[in-house]
């Protein structure tokens, strides 16, 4: 075969793994009161009990806080919690791709400050990528930073910041600001930053998506100084770093696992023996799932190794968006309700909750079509 | 754990083998009605057919999940021979310790309607009813079929011409698919033998399905290699049309739908080393069922993409279509193992799905 095809070889778990999702499934257990269909739920508490059990950086160094375990055994961690509903978000960007990037990129001093606290889960990052007019093309962010004496001044604004109003720190993708004509290469002085969000000069104004819910934010950053040893990689070497990041974002498993309660109310719906269409519509939902998972472990295999799995990273969002997205399509074909978010049966409110969320879930984290774009290049198309 | 080096070597052999001895103008000739003796007899060779068998009947105690891997190369190839049903018929017959040669063989029933049944007759025995469409049976020197006998399943082990009435039949791509219907044909005693060794129907349906799974995939390798290529060639208004974003964004849905089929296959063979009948069949419900949807949509863009050169006999695309949209509906259709996945899980309840999910 001339042409490249993307990698998924079969996984079998490590016993240890299996280990793990017994402990997680107690653990879960005990905080059921906690767990719910909202996947946003920013919990502290639940956070930092979280990282005394060692399951924030998991895979991270010892001498960072971290806890030296495989990356099955975090897929496995994750998956069991995204299924369960738990409050992640406050530690979640964290753990999935800031500190990896710190850790990849950072000062000894920033990996001593920073992962400890975030493996403790005492830290909140939130991702500090998208602008007013930079969303798909990341390249084309406004937002400068000038070099002073002992740090740097950065002015502009960044916009669809989940939980910016209660985290502590971004990591701020901009541009050095460029003496006389701009540089013919758009990647040119992209530089990211770790954003201390309490510095002066900072103003956080809540953007309520369409639910009414407060999550997106967006950042305005005037004459805001960051000293310099909050300067995460090098100047000018942006663009290859948040490339990384965005990779250690799409390779989770929380991109097909959003919906998992959806599904098995529709089964309760469906009841133990339902007609054929019913249980064909549901069978091909779980193929797809179980497929899905597959994939995404063959993902962790890859980690595992060392290796950087974009492609196959890209080819399971927009495959997982996709079933999500199919999700409450099925559902009101097959068991049709007037959805309501506030109902007091549980399926007609989590419908309500799966319609309107559907369309951010092809959009965050990178689009549908820029998704296909990068499998594209991956084909050698581009 | 990638796939081990054993397998691996085995498989770059037998994509030799084929890239070597399975071309289009053997394919071609084969759906004019000659059966590729040359191609048999090569893989014949390899001892792949009989491989899984024990070394006492004939095999070499070969893991079945390499067996199947062999059958994506075969898809890919589009190999116009009885491979897996050699495979299958062998695993029946040698468990029901019935004698085997590695002739091309057949093996039935491939469809859940049939019913074949088989009674006592002095010392021997007498079979009845039918086996619709059974894959190659004008060219099987022997054919394995299971029926219904006083006390359970039984093996039946016919030579060609004894089959009375045959209907030939074909599928899309050109395959013999040939209905044999039976009203009491006398057998000898030792032409039929109770099922052994964890055989049965069920397990043969599931099996061929899975089969089938397994060669899709690697048709679908085989369309969107083409298509791929085909893109990076073909130049309008001034380009090659893989320039395009929208002919980009079908080749990169293509290319998705082929990397779960491949997934979903795997996901089914591996559960074949469980030897757990309900995660069998759980994971073969997956394989077929996600590997049936995969078909139908990239089938379709690789037939897009290519424009009016896929439509045609002289282009390869349509030796990797017509098996897919053949193959997507034997041993059960996506529909049919959708809805048993389906009342599967329904059975077992909500609660049990993420614990049947996470169980392998």
């Amino acid at each position: 075969m001339a042409v490249p095809t993307f990698r998924f070889d079969p996984v079998a778990l490590p016993p240890e793994a299996t280990a793990l999702r017994t402990e997680v499934r107690a653990f879960i257990k005990q905080h059921q009161h906690l767990m719910g269909f909202t996947r946003s739920g920013f919990d502290r508490d639940f956070s930092r009990a979280m990282g005394q059990r060692g399951w924030i950086g998991m895979t991270w160094p010892k001498q960072y806080g971290g806890h030296e375990r495989s990356s099955f055994e975090r897929y496995v961690m994750i998956e069991e919690m995204l299924v369960a509903g738990a409050p992640l978000s406050a530690h979640y960007t964290g753990d999935r791709q800031s500190g990896p990037n710190i850790l990849r990129f950072g000062t000894e001093e920033q990996k001593q400050f920073f992962l400890p606290k975030i493996a403790a889960g005492e830290l909140t990052f939130c991702i500090g990528m998208s602008e007013p007019n930079s969303g798909s093309d990341l390249a084309g962010t406004r937002t400068r930073a000038v070099k002073l004496d002992g740090g740097y001044r950065i002015n502009g604004s960044k916009l669809w910041t989940s939980n910016a109003h209660r985290s502590d720190y971004a990591i701020l993708f901009c541009k050095m600001a460029q003496e006389g004509q701009p540089d013919p290469d758009r990647h040119a002085g992209a530089t990211q930053f770790l954003l201390p969000l309490k510095s002066p000069g900072i103003e956080i104004r809540p953007v309520r998506n369409l639910l009414g819910e407060h999550h997106f934010n967006e950042i305005f950053l005037t004459d805001v100084f960051v000293p310099d040893w909050l300067l995460l990689g090098k100047a000018g070497n942006g663009w290859n770093q948040v490339t990384s990041e965005l990779a250690f974002e799409r390779s989770a498993p929380d991109r097909f696992l959003v919906f998992f309660q959806v599904l098995c109310e529709m089964l309760r719906m469906a009841g133990p023996n339902p007609d054929r269409a019913t249980a064909a519509a549901l069978g091909r939902l779980v193929a797809q799932l179980a497929t899905l998972r597959s994939m995404s472990l063959s993902i962790a295999g890859m980690l595992q190794e060392g290796l950087q799995p974009n492609n196959e990273s890209a080819v399971v969002k927009d495959l997982g968006t996709r079933y999500e997205q199919d999700i409450p399509v099925a559902a009101r074909q097959l068991f049709p309700t007037e959805p309501e978010l506030e109902a007091a049966d549980l399926y007609t409110s989590m419908i309500a909750r799966a319609t309107m969320n559907a369309p951010r879930l092809s959009i965050q984290g990178g689009t549908r079509e820029i998704l296909r774009g990068i499998i594209a290049r991956g084909l050698g198309l581009r | 754990m990638a796939l081990r080096d054993e397998t691996r070597m085995l498989l770059e052999s037998m994509d030799r083998l084929f890239q070597d001895k399975c071309t289009k103008q053997i394919v071609d000739a084969a759906e004019k009605g000659a059966f590729p003796t040359d191609l048999w007899r090569a893989v014949g060779e390899t001892g792949v057919p009989l491989a899984a068998l024990p070394e006492s009947a004939g095999g070499a105690d070969a893991e079945w999940s390499d067996l199947y891997y062999v059958l994506r190369v075969a898809g890919r190839y589009a190999a116009p021979i009885p491979l897996a049903e050699t495979m299958l018929a062998g695993w029946i017959a040698a468990a029901a310790g019935l004698e085997l040669t590695d002739a091309p063989m057949t093996v039935g029933p491939v469809r859940a309607d049939d019913k074949l049944t088989l009674q006592r007759d002095g010392n021997g025995w007498r079979l009845t009813g039918r086996a619709s469409r059974l894959p190659y049976a004008r060219f099987a020197e022997q054919i394995i079929l299971v029926a219904d006998g006083p006390d359970g399943e039984m093996a039946v082990a016919l030579q060609a011409p004894e089959s009375a009435d045959k209907t030939e039949g074909r599928n899309m791509a050109s395959e013999p698919r040939d209905t044999l219907t039976f009203s009491g044909l006398r057998l000898a005693a030792d032409a039929a033998a109770p099922l052994r060794g964890g055989t049965s129907r069920a397990g043969l349906y599931r099996r061929g399905a899975l089969a089938r799974a397994a060669m899709m995939s690697g048709a679908l390798e085989r369309a969107m290699d083409l298509a791929v290529t085909y893109a990076q060639e073909r130049q309008q208004f001034g380009r090659p049309i893989s320039k395009f974003q929208a002919v980009q964004q079908n080749l990169a849905v293509l290319a998705g739908q082929t990397a779960a089929a491949i997934a979903a296959a795997n996901l089914g063979i591996e559960a074949l080393s469980t030897n757990d009948p309900q995660a069998e069949e759980f994971a073969v419900a997956i394989a077929k069922t996600r590997v049936g949807d995969a078909a139908t949509l990239a089938g379709e863009i690789a037939h897009q993409v290519h424009g009016a050169i896929g439509f045609t006999q002289e282009y390869a695309l349509q030796l990797a279509t017509r098996r897919l949209w053949s193959w997507r509906e034997e041993f059960g259709t996506d529909a049919e193992w959708a809805a048993r996945l389906g009342r599967l899980v329904c059975a077992r309840g909500p609660e049990a799905l993420w614990p049947t999910l996470t169980a392998a």
